[in-house]
């Protein structure tokens, strides 16, 4: 990084730790944050896609649909998280394999399946062999966001679930009564109103994502906890930067980047949570009406 | 639907184009000298020296691909990759799995390393910590000795010097540079010598390159260049 980086064993201490602090491991390191956000702020929102389809599919009337959907969610929260996340990137792999063997090489004749090793011809490599690191890399990031997306949706469909039934029936009645279809009823009236239900299930949710991230590792993903493992650890002389075990300092640094980022999710949950009370017929809701309303309203029944 | 079947078709034509011989090489970088990572966040060490050797005498454009040792034989027999020289020693219940080339490096002495002052029959009453999955794993446990497990050889080091353990056993190659680091902290306490080797693992259906890799691994042998790499990674004694 800085020209005087070339023999660090001679170089003194602010100079060393310089060096040190932008070796190529640790920008790795740095970058490795960069992944941790990228995965949360990708997975966030198709998890709460996967969790909206669940809930919809629950609610669904259509038994079949209803069936998947409360499988779904009853089989995905009920394996341990750990068994998904292995479970599914080689899954979809292997699916996507096979499918494409079957499409590009029609006349294969050798079994799929040789003892331990699953083969299939060379076009139906995923990714294509002979291709550059970073598009494993990317593929292995994309797995794992789908099974991110998959476990974590599963959670939100029934916390979703939970909030659509939660809209005071009181308000689908008057719905009713003015003559709206189940499905006006449902685009107008529950879906505007749920949030504030779904909210703190929501917010725990995604706190759990958060802290789930360091699971990438298994994934072959090099997350920041695996580097705070892999820097902190002891050095000797073969390294150009040898050093005792500091995994304690790394780890600290990891500890509060999670914290930060539970702050800030702290003030942005609890901003959405005084947005969506705004009119609502919660005492939340309540608390926020201006002085004169309440009043007005509380005078309305006499 | 229709983008699903295009971006296949893309990468199908992808791959048609880029046949060219990559072979992807797994390693743990994580057990020096044998393999480890340096601090240009490069893969360094004996194996990684001898594998871009071999690789060049094959002909193969070959790539290094890092992954932890506990999932090392699951993916690649996943065909993540499609080589490990991690220092994986030749076993049997390996072989069961995967297949092997020659050994590339002979039997290299495992040691019971531990703080200065230890006593030596803590190797057979004591608390003795190795890596999991490994031959010496395997050892401890039959032995009189409590065993216990980490995933990383880093986090082996650090119960030793923490006082969890009484004493690691591990390959004597990997020890010795945290002994001379120690200045006298830590020693080796004794040496028993386990497997048959350290050779090249590859998927039982990879015939081919087996071959290929086992035929260059001969011949390397025999022209001196392998006894050259081992004298500068390791020392005199483990020479063919």
């Amino acid at each position: 990084m800085f020209s005087f980086c070339t023999d660090p064993s001679i170089l003194p201490t602010w100079q060393w730790y310089a060096c040190y602090l932008t070796s190529g491991t640790h920008q790795a390191f740095y970058w490795s944050f960069g992944v941790v956000i990228l995965l949360l702020l990708l997975a966030a929102p198709m998890a709460l896609l996967f969790g909206f389809g669940g809930a919809l599919a629950m609610r669904s009337r259509f038994l079949p649909l209803n069936l998947l959907g409360k499988g779904y969610t009853a089989l995905v929260r009920g394996v341990p998280d750990i068994v998904f996340f292995l479970f599914i990137p080689i899954a979809i792999g292997q699916g996507i394999e096979f499918l494409l063997h079957h499409i590009n090489c029609p006349d294969w004749d050798q079994p799929l399946r040789q003892g331990n090793d699953f083969r299939v011809c060379a076009d139906a490599r995923v990714p294509p062999r002979g291709s550059p690191a970073w598009v494993y890399n990317v593929y292995g990031f994309i797995l794992a966001l789908i099974a991110f997306a998959i476990v974590f949706g599963a959670f939100v469909a029934n916390t979703l679930y939970g909030a659509m039934r939660a809209v005071p029936r009181g308000q689908i009645e008057t719905a009713e009564a003015y003559g709206m279809t189940p499905r006006k009823t449902f685009m107008r009236i529950i879906l505007p109103q749920m949030w504030i239900f779904a909210l703190p299930g929501l917010s725990n949710i995604w706190m759990i994502l958060t802290k789930a991230t360091p699971l990438l590792f298994l994934l072959g993903i090099q997350d920041i906890v695996y580097w705070a493992r892999e820097l902190g650890g002891q050095k000797t002389s073969l390294y150009k930067y040898p050093h005792p075990d500091w995994r304690v300092w790394y780890f600290l640094v990891v500890l509060v980047f999670y914290l930060c980022i539970t702050a800030l999710s702290e003030r942005f949950f609890d901003h959405m949570m005084n947005r969506l009370s705004i009119g609502q017929a919660t005492s939340g809701g309540d608390r926020l009406r201006p002085k004169g309303k309440k009043k007005a309203k509380a005078e309305a029944p006499a | 639907m229709k983008k699903l079947t295009l971006a296949m078709g893309v990468l199908a034509l992808g791959a048609n184009i880029a046949l060219a011989d990559v072979v992807r090489m797994g390693s743990e970088g994580a057990y020096p000298p044998y393999n480890f990572i340096n601090d240009d966040n490069e893969l360094d060490g004996f194996e990684r020296e001898l594998g871009d050797e071999l690789c060049r005498r094959a002909n193969l454009t070959c790539e290094w691909v890092i992954n932890d040792w506990d999932t090392i034989i699951p993916n690649l027999v996943a065909g993540n990759y499609d080589t490990i020289m991690a220092g994986m020693s030749i076993t049997d219940a390996r072989k069961e799995v995967i297949s092997f080339t020659q050994d590339y490096l002979p039997n290299d002495p495992s040691a019971y390393m531990a703080l200065a002052g230890t006593p030596t029959d803590v190797i057979d009453n004591g608390i003795i910590v190795t890596q999991s999955n490994t031959i010496q794993a395997g050892y401890v446990a039959e032995t009189d000795a409590d065993l216990i497990e980490y995933p990383t050889p880093d986090e082996t080091i650090s119960a030793v010097r923490n006082g969890e353990a009484d004493a690691v056993l591990a390959d004597k190659e990997f020890l010795e540079a945290y002994v001379r680091d120690s200045g006298g902290e830590l020693v080796l306490i004794a040496e028993i010598t386990l497997g048959g080797g350290i050779g090249m693992g590859v998927r039982q259906s990879d015939n081919e390159l087996r071959e290929t890799f086992d035929a260059i691994i001969a011949e390397m042998k025999e022209d001196g260049s392998l006894n050259e790499l081992i004298v500068k990674w390791f020392n005199e004694d483990l020479t063919y």
